[in-house]
This record gives structure tokens, sequence and C-alpha cells, in this order.
């Protein structure tokens, strides 16, 4: 930590901090709270898009004042999480209809055709 | 001051961030059925990502973001090769 900083640089990072986790957690108590796994797949989203988005900026902020260059290399990571999440989550999501369908069980709906 | 006020908002974020890891944890512990489990460790990696992503910010060093890279990298490689394995039973055909 470092002795002092503008207090704007503290009240803004330290905003898109909390910010970040407390939606991060709300992601995280949506996978405990909801009852479905198509239901669930949903939750950790919220973690993955706006959290990580506003955690990450405020980082990059951070690292931009007090080195007194432009820092924005988090936001590869934040475009790296933004375009892989997706195409995680629908890998996912059509495994487990696949594995539903062929078990049989759950409300799932047909393969159309 | 505001090294205070930083000081203290990073606490309660990754005090935050702990229940979140804690919520994936039992989910995936828990978690009935194999897709549950993979959905829960998922979200942990970007937890766990975000973690580090505070941890650099509080100790003022950027060495963490190498390996927040990482584990994001990891999480992808990891979560796209479990969901395969779900489908096809393998994941190298």
């Amino acid at each position: 930590m470092i002795d002092d900083l503008p207090l704007w640089l503290s009240i803004l990072v330290s905003a898109l901090v909390v910010g970040g986790a407390l939606l991060t957690m709300a992601g995280c108590l949506g996978l405990i709270r909801l009852h479905n796994f198509y239901l669930r797949i949903h939750a950790p989203t919220m973690g993955t898009s706006m959290g990580g988005g506003l955690i990450l900026l405020a980082s990059a902020i951070y690292f931009t004042i007090t080195r007194e260059r432009l820092v924005v290399h988090e936001m590869a990571i934040f475009l790296f999480i933004t375009v892989t999440t997706p195409v995680t989550l629908m890998l996912l999501a059509r495994a487990t209809l696949f594995r539903d369908r062929v078990e049989g069980k759950g409300d799932v709906p047909r393969r159309g055709g | 001051m505001s090294v205070a006020i930083l000081e203290w908002s990073l606490l309660a974020a990754q005090f935050m961030l702990g229940i979140g890891m804690l919520a994936t944890l039992y989910r995936m512990v828990v978690g009935p059925r194999a897709q549950d489990r993979i959905l829960a460790l998922d979200a942990l990696y970007v937890v766990a990502l975000l973690l580090l992503i505070t941890l650099g910010i509080r100790t003022n060093s950027q060495v963490y973001f190498e390996l927040a890279m990482l584990i994001g990298l990891l999480g992808f490689v990891g979560t796209v090769a479990l969901a395969k394995f779900l489908m096809r039973g393998e994941v190298i055909e």
C-alpha cells in the first residue's frame, strides 16, 4: 500500500470494487438458492460479466493513476472472460440437455423435427 | 484517510468474494449431478480470479495480473473439456 492517494481516486476505486464484489457474491448465492440446473446456469454469469468488469475497471483505473501511465491490460482478461463464458456455458447446457434426454428424466423438451 | 477508505473497502470486497467462494464450494460438494459441480467449478475459477485482482490492488503490485490471466485461461480449457466429457464420454475422440 502506498502512502497517499487522491481522495476521489480512493472513493472511485472503492465504489467499483465493492459493487463488483456485491454482484459476484449475489451470483454465487444464486447458485445455492435456485433449485434447477437450468435456472442455476444463469446465476454465475452475473459475476463473470458485470462484477468482473467492475473489479477489473477499478484495477485499471488504480494502476493508471498511481503508475502515471496507461495500464489497460486488465481489459484483456475482461475481453477473454466475456468471450469465453457464453461458449462454456452453452456447451455445458447442451451436454446437460443431452443427458436429460437420454435418461428421460426432468421435463426437458423433446428433440424437434 | 483516503488510504484507509481504500483499505477497508478492499477488505469488505475480499470478504464478500470469500462468501461467494464458499457458496460455489457448497454447490460443488453437494450438487446433485455432475453438471452442477462443473458449473460451480467454473464460477469458483472466476471468483478466484477476481480475488487475485483485489489482492493486487491491495498490495499495490502487478504481479498478480499474470496469475489471474493464467487462471482464466486454465478455467476456460478445463470447463470446455469437462463439458465435452459429459456430452461424449471422452475428451478427445
